[in-house]
């Protein structure tokens, strides 16, 4: 309701509006709550999926083609039929959502640890092995973290745009976000749809951020390191050839 | 799973094929939009960017275009489209959220197709005297042809995709079937729908890649020699540094 003079900007439905931020914050925190959700489960769960799935395929070149087409194939069909599809399966819940997400995400992420993991240099593997490791301690202490970087692009990619499908889930009701746009179109609700939009942009670029720091805490030694260190060494390294 | 014969059946029903609600209709709805869009999507995209790839400018754009695309909700473009003044003309939200995500893989791969054109031979076509638009013609094209195709085969899933949503927001196309079964709780038309749609993207899919094998111009000679530097690029993203990645917009 308007305070003072005119209407307010909710009775003139603006697209932006300060009163409806204020009175509908909790709508909008549970929607963000549920959005956020439905993304960190799905790409955990596809991470959980793609790994084997990529050691399988590395393995044994036989699997790969297969797991490669069904993925894209998988990847090809749009959002609103993959949840329709899944609808009879799961009943109308967020798993069908999250089923959904995650079968887009195996893609990226399949194809990015393939990739990754090809990039570790072969001299590395032999020095590792030559050192008595074993092939999960070489897979574990020595290829995942050299194909980290690799794996983090895939799994920024899938985040974003699992954020972004993750608001076709509002046609079962479970979109997190997204329902609030469907209600706002319904309703023809300018500032709800434009805010709950808004928001959803923000959440991607904040996830892809946060995806970019985790990586570089993780990975220490692609940073350039000061000059001087790398002088000296190979001032050292001349000495001793010398 | 009694929703799949259930879907058999309500494929199998005449009525559900004809009139104003009916399959045909709406295929008709979905491939119109569909084909108008990628038309004027190509036709904004192509020459924009053969031309930046060919002066090697914007590269920072035309890559990173495609990243800012995966991170805007189609779903929440159409509906604002649609509240917006233009909701009042009928399919043209539709139609502007159709090209605006359909030109973001169609820049970044013809983009990156011309830049990876193999330097030496743009190099030496230029020795031998080729105009800019010979060379544009004659070498960076032919060689950027597998990431062109890519690119197309991606924007055209990707509007086949925005399409089955503009029933989101009211708009016409196959995705009405899945709709209009989700609102009165047919699942078998939900189902039927959906496989409708599905299919229809496979197809296009495929029909891509035999056009993309007809029209190849190196068809036949690139076998056994892969191109040095990069081969042609997946139409999902390989691996690559965020900055530098190709791929298909989000699945829409």
């Amino acid at each position: 309701m308007a305070q003072g003079g005119g209407p307010g900007c909710l009775e003139r439905n603006d697209w932006i509006c300060g009163e409806y931020l204020r009175t509908r914050s909790q709508e909008l925190l549970d929607a963000t709550l549920q959005h956020v959700g439905i993304t960190v489960v799905s790409v955990l769960l596809g991470l959980l999926v793609a790994f084997p799935l990529a050691l399988l395929a590395r393995h044994r070149r036989g699997v790969a083609g297969p797991v490669l087409g069904l993925t894209t194939v998988l990847y090809t069909v749009p959002s609103l039929a993959m949840f329709a599809l899944l609808t009879p399966v799961f009943g109308v819940s967020p798993s069908v959502v999250v089923t959904g997400l995650v079968l887009y995400s195996l893609t990226i992420l399949v194809r990015n640890i393939l990739a990754g993991l090809d990039g570790v240099p072969a001299e590395v593997r032999e020095a590792a092995r030559g050192m008595g490791y074993g092939s999960a301690r070489l897979l574990f202490e020595v290829e995942l973290p050299l194909a980290l970087p690799a794996l983090v692009a895939g799994v920024r990619i899938a985040t974003v745009s699992t954020v972004a499908m993750t608001t076709i889930g509002s046609v079962v009701g479970y979109g997190g976000l997204g329902n609030l746009i469907a209600s706002g179109m319904e309703g023809f609700f300018k500032a709800e749809v434009l805010t709950a939009s808004v928001l959803c942009v923000l959440l991607a670029l904040v996830a892809d951020l946060l995806l970019l720091g985790l990586q570089r805490l993780l990975t220490p030694w692609t940073r350039p390191r000061s000059g001087g260190r790398r002088v000296r060494r190979g001032a050292a390294v001349a000495k001793a050839v010398g | 799973m009694d929703a799949i014969t259930g879907a058999w059946q309500w494929l199998g029903t005449a009525a559900n094929w004809a009139g104003e609600k009916g399959v045909w209709h709406r295929l008709g709805e979905h491939l119109w939009l569909s084909g108008l869009c990628l038309l004027l999507s190509c036709l904004i995209a192509l020459p924009l960017a053969l031309w930046l790839g060919h002066i090697g400018k914007g590269g920072t754009l035309a890559v990173n275009v495609s990243n800012v695309g995966r991170a805007v909700p189609t779903f929440a473009v159409l509906v604002l489209l649609t509240l917006s003044p233009l909701g009042k003309h009928g399919d043209w939200p539709t139609i502007i959220a159709l090209v605006l995500f359909a030109v973001p893989p169609l820049l970044t791969n013809v983009y990156l197709g011309i830049r990876e054109a193999d330097r030496d031979v743009v190099e030496a076509a230029r020795g031998m005297g080729m105009s800019g638009p010979q060379l544009l013609r004659r070498v960076e094209i032919p060689l950027a042809y597998p990431l062109i195709m890519t690119g197309l085969r991606s924007a055209a899933v990707q509007v086949v995709a925005t399409a089955t949503l503009a029933a989101l927001a009211g708009g016409g196309g196959l995705g009405r079937i899945i709709t209009a079964g989700f609102g009165n709780y047919d699942t078998a038309q939900v189902v039927a729908g959906a496989v409708l749609v599905a299919l229809l993207a496979l197809v296009v899919e495929g029909a891509l890649v035999l056009l993309d094998r007809a029209c190849d111009p190196m068809r036949g000679r690139r076998r056994g020699q892969r191109k040095r530097g990069r081969g042609p690029v997946e139409e999902l993203p390989p691996a690559a540094a965020p900055t530098r990645d190709v791929s298909t917009g989000q699945p829409t």
